[in-house]
């Protein structure tokens, strides 16, 4: 166990961080399990990379409380930073050394035990596909490679808890998938916490929770299926025998209104995975086909936010966040 | 499903120790030195400036200077081109703290198990021994400007290496408060250049008016070029009238022991070291 008791492996009160007079994060407070993936889900400039900043002991807290792994993140700070690992969502790389020379440079600044650095730092560049690049300056490296190496990197310590921000932005569906594969049997064996940042509604389905964000706050969190229900019902569509019979059928049975068109019955229901067993054991039409479609996380998006994500990101959004780490990086 | 077994590395605690500190001192230090070795072509045009000073502007100043033929310009000049070197180097490499900052690593280092003092010493004893070795690099020329080689060259290696660190801890400092790459100059022009100009290091200070010499006197940099410049001309034959150009800066009318120069120097560089700590060791 991180904590015992299951005392949250991150937690957040009521956060706030301004940078002067623009506030970046209004508010926030959310608990993350041991052993969960959790995920922050919004727009750039919504206040994603603030908050994980200051979870990470990078950016001072303006007001509210955060603990990491049962520490203050205000006042004890490097019993934080002892039990995390941080991949960033810029580069961070020492572009005039090489990739090995990079990897080495964190497991000794990170503490890595000698005895296992060389075995660690082989592991994780054979994770992320890099092992023949090892010796080439990460000056000569393509982004995606970098970013590779930047996750690589974040895994070689093996934190308790380790934050993601915006982690496979502009990775390969495969090399996502290496990544994701290794998380999760990391999560499998070892008592390892996530928290991630992500603008892309395919990742935030690897989260067992998920809080969206927006313009600073958080709107509403949970499960990406609690997420779902509650926006709306599954869509189910099925092709019979006889359609009107199926829609009467389905009326008198399940209380549930159907329409027919184009020789296709349509209907919303909940839980619509438990639903349709209990349609073929009960209807007594035969069913030539069937097909579930659940609300998405977009569609979660927009009902809680009033857009899309794509479009809070073209609203200048952008221009705020770099503006906002700008601030951050100031002296 | 795939099948091959994926290997993990059991979750752990980092840090926390006084060991885990030093490691942190070691590697920071140790990527400056391969940043600089790896990069030839700043070994090698750092050495330009140097050289067009000692043998350009000294040797175009000689015949102004009249010393009776006892005393090559160049030659006066030497410790001071050689405390221009470490300056330099010892500036700039502190400051690529702030490039370290623009380029994100900084926050690599800073987000580490260990103590924030940890990873500036490192970066400033980095920067010392790379400024060292530059300086050390122009006194290999000492035979061309009439110095001979001697084991007293050692010691100035040393007062190198004490002058390197005070101006690695103190361009960390100024470092620490830097935002941009662009303030790279205003420093240079404000700071460095006045340092360079009032410490001695081209011309001798004895008889200029009192203003300069007070300024000087000021100049943390004036002891650190003043010691070189004892220790190497203490091997030197100057007849009397000549003899102040060997240093020996005064105070009042005592003149201040060369051991008190340099622990001088190594004080500030402490002071300048605790500031940065101080400074890096706040949260935004």
């Amino acid at each position: 166990m991180i904590v015992p008791n299951g005392a949250p492996a991150v937690s957040a009160r009521d956060l706030h961080r301004r940078f002067g007079e623009f506030e970046a994060v209004r508010g926030v407070t959310f608990d993350v399990a041991p052993g969960e993936v959790f995920g922050f889900l919004g727009p750039n400039g919504a206040g994603k990379s603030t908050t994980i900043s200051m979870l990470c002991t990078l950016l001072r807290i303006t007001d509210g409380r955060a603990s990491v792994a049962g520490f203050d993140v205000s006042k004890e700070p490097r019993e934080v930073r002892r039990r995390i690992g941080l991949v960033f969502q810029d580069t961070t790389l020492d572009d005039y050394l090489t990739a090995e020379e990079n990897l080495r440079f964190h497991a000794e600044l990170y503490g890595v035990p000698r005895e296992t650095m060389g075995e660690g730092i082989r592991r994780v560049m054979q994770l992320v596909g890099l092992t023949d690049r090892a010796s080439s300056l990460v000056r000569t490296f393509s982004g995606g490679m970098k970013r590779r190496l930047e996750i690589a990197r974040g895994l070689l310590h093996s934190p308790r808890v380790l934050f993601l921000d915006e982690p496979t932005v502009g990775l390969d569906p495969q090399t996502r998938d290496h990544i994701w594969n290794y998380i999760n049997e990391l999560r499998r064996r070892e008592d390892i916490t996530i928290f991630m940042t992500t603008h892309y509604m395919d990742e935030a389905e690897y989260c067992d929770r998920i809080a969206i964000i927006d313009d600073g706050r958080i709107v509403v969190q949970g499960t990406p299926d609690e997420l779902k229900a509650s926006v709306g019902k599954d869509r189910i569509e099925i092709r019979t025998e006889d359609d009107d019979a199926a829609v009467e059928a389905m009326k008198r049975m399940f209380g549930v209104e159907a329409t027919r068109a184009d020789g296709v019955v349509r209907a919303a229901v909940e839980h619509g995975e438990e639903f349709v067993p209990q349609l073929f054991a009960r209807l007594g039409i035969p069913i030539k086909a069937v097909s579930i479609a659940r609300p998405t996380l977009d569609d979660v998006f927009l009902n809680y936010t009033g857009r899309t994500i794509r479009d809070a990101e073209a609203t200048g959004a952008q221009l705020m966040r770099s503006n906002v780490w700008m601030r951050a990086r100031m002296r | 499903m795939t099948t091959t077994r994926i290997e993990v590395a059991p979750v752990r605690v980092a840090g926390g120790t006084w060991s885990d500190d030093l490691r942190a001192v070691r590697i920071v230090w140790r990527r400056e030195l391969v940043r600089f070795f790896r990069s030839r072509a700043r070994a090698i045009t750092s050495l330009v400036q140097p050289v067009l000073f000692l043998f350009v502007l000294g040797t175009g100043l000689s015949p102004l200077i009249a010393s009776g033929g006892h005393i090559d310009f160049r030659t006066f000049m030497f410790p001071g081109v050689i405390a221009m070197a470490v300056l330099f180097t010892s500036i700039f490499s502190a400051v690529s703290i702030v490039w370290d900052r623009e380029f994100g690593f900084l926050r690599e280092m800073l987000v580490a198990p260990v103590r924030r003092s940890a990873v500036v010493l490192g970066k400033c004893l980095g920067g010392a021994t790379v400024a060292t070795v530059q300086g050390a690099i122009v006194l290999t020329l000492a035979g061309l400007v009439h110095i001979p080689y001697s084991i007293r060259l050692l010691g100035l290696v040393g007062e190198m290496a004490v002058a390197a660190f005070a101006l690695t801890s103190l361009g960390a400092l100024i470092a620490s408060r830097m935002d941009q790459v662009e303030s790279f100059q205003v420093v240079m022009q404000l700071l460095v250049m006045p340092l360079f100009f009032l410490s001695g290091a081209v011309f001798p200070l004895r008889h200029v008016p009192t203003w300069l010499g007070v300024l000087s006197r000021i100049d943390p940099l004036t002891y650190a070029v003043d010691a070189m410049r004892r220790t190497a001309f203490s091997g030197l034959h100057l007849p009397a009238p000549l003899a102040f150009l060997r240093g020996g800066i005064t105070w009042g009318s005592h003149v201040v022991p060369l051991g008190l120069e340099v622990l001088l120097v190594a004080a500030l560089g402490a002071v300048m070291l605790a500031f940065a700590v101080a400074r890096f060791a706040r949260t935004e």
